[in-house]
């Protein structure tokens, strides 16, 4: 069967092109162990590759100052806010079946119960995903992707990755990124020039409508940051931890609502 | 007639219940001074980021309140980390001076140009030795964001020691920075103050 040529293969050129980089490319010198501070920096730095990954930074930081950033400000700029959130929302209902599949192997049902519900009313009492209603009736919105997925299995992230397009990011979550891509049937539905036309639609919308969210954070870290690479590194981390902790910590009971010993007294 | 033992363990479980209540009591009104605490300051904090005047004047409010309100020394240590123990005395007391008024850059720069901004002040509760306020901050234009107020010694002299939004710590983040930053410039100190310098001059 041909693939569709679409977000797999792109992706898989990325990859590619970018691990034969880190191949040619250098590793970072290991501090001498005659300084058990600097290596113990080191060691919990877990940046490896960090001269290669400095490098796809500057390309990455150069590309999106001259696209990325402008098309979220013409964005900003151009489209009103609710309708900014209303796009924001319809992209946050397509991406359901990925994320409802890794609340399901995260072990996780009550995480799939909201979802499940959010798209159903969502779909239906929010006119095709356009207003969060769902939120409104106790259904909020939550992170769940494979990377965090495997975060749960206990695969470890390994050492930090910058990688062209992609941002930062580790092994673990690079891979989680290509599988929910694969997993994604709006990825494999349909052949025709219309159907690629919207993906690739979606597929940059998606990319301005989360560069436009991030704008301020983005410039206001690059303002106040003396090594915006290592700041970038750090905060993507220590936000990626939050994300599996809260999934991780998140037990709420499966006992259904008409129970005697309600669930949702647990919530 | 009681032994002496039976009286030293009737006081010791006494001392030890006793003791336990006043520590709860002490945590209660911990938690609860934390969240009286971070409703005040924030509203503080809200008044003047809304409120009239130029942009120096609001920096100068700005200043007042993180001065009163987080424990800026603490904070300027912690980012430091193990090169403050290195630092000369001459130094520390440059860098302390500057990272004052880079914390106030680094805050304004987060809330201070927002019309608008509101901030919902959560519950509190205790995590070991410090309180955690949580809240929810709201910007034009942002997407709105969970943020933490950790708070030090949360009964007798609460002060703010970190801020956690999304999951990610302004102390730790802060103190990466300084350590990629010397590590790439020869773990020297002075020239780490002079960015710090340059970074203030351009903001004021």
């Amino acid at each position: 069967m041909r693939l569709a040529p679409r977000f797999p293969r792109l992706l898989a050129g990325i990859l590619c092109a970018a691990s034969l980089a880190y191949l040619l490319a250098g590793c970072a010198k290991p501090p001498p162990a005659s300084d058990p501070d600097a290596v113990a920096d080191f060691n919990e730095t877990n940046d490896p590759l960090e001269p290669t990954n400095r490098v796809f930074y500057a390309i990455n930081n150069g590309i999106d100052t001259a696209v990325l950033r402008p098309a979220a400000q013409a964005y900003r700029y151009v489209v009103p806010e609710p309708v900014r959130t209303g796009v924001h929302n319809v992209l946050n209902n397509l991406g359901t079946p990925v994320q409802l599949g890794n609340d399901m192997l995260e072990g996780k049902p009550r995480r799939a119960g909201d979802t499940y519900m959010r798209f159903v009313i969502n779909t239906t009492v929010g006119v095709f995903g356009i207003f969060d209603v769902a939120k409104r009736w106790g259904y909020p919105n939550h992170d769940s992707d494979f990377g965090i997925t495997m975060a749960l299995w206990g695969v470890p992230e390994g050492p930090f990755l910058f990688l062209p397009v992609l941002g930062p990011t580790d092994p673990r979550d690079a891979a989680g990124f290509g599988v929910d891509i694969a997993s994604d049937p709006f990825t494999w539905l349909g052949r025709g020039t219309a159907v690629r036309a919207l993906d690739w639609s979606r597929f940059g919308l998606n990319a301005v409508d989360q560069r436009e969210r991030a704008l301020d954070a983005i410039d206001s870290i690059k303002k106040t940051a003396l090594d915006p690479y290592a700041t970038f590194r750090s905060l993507f981390r220590q936000h990626r931890r939050s994300q599996i902790e809260a999934v991780r910590n998140d037990n709420r009971a499966t006992i259904p609502v008409w129970f005697p010993q309600s669930a949702s007294t647990d919530r | 007639m009681p032994d002496r033992r039976t009286v030293l363990t009737f006081a010791t479980a006494l001392l030890l219940t006793g003791g336990r209540g006043i520590r709860s009591a002490f945590a209660d009104s911990g938690v609860d001074r934390a969240g009286a605490f971070i409703k005040a300051t924030s509203d503080k904090l809200v008044a003047v980021v809304n409120g009239p005047g130029s942009a120096q004047d609001k920096r100068r409010s700005m200043t007042d309140i993180i001065d009163t309100a987080v424990d800026v020394d603490a904070v300027a240590k912690f980012s430091l980390g193990r090169f403050w123990r290195q630092a000369s005395a001459e130094q520390q007391k440059l860098y302390l001076h500057l990272f004052h008024q880079v914390l106030v850059t680094s805050i304004t720069a987060k809330i201070g140009d927002y019309q608008g901004v509101r901030i919902a002040v959560g519950k509190a509760q205790m995590r070991d030795e410090e309180a955690w306020v949580s809240s929810i901050v709201e910007r034009p234009n942002n997407p709105p964001t969970n943020v933490d107020w950790v708070i030090s010694n949360p009964a007798a002299t609460p002060k703010i020691i970190d801020v956690v939004a999304e999951g990610t710590s302004m102390r730790l983040t802060q103190r990466s920075d300084y350590a990629s930053y010397l590590a790439h410039n020869n773990n020297d100190i002075d020239s780490l103050i002079s960015a710090m310098r340059q970074q203030v001059g351009q903001a004021t």
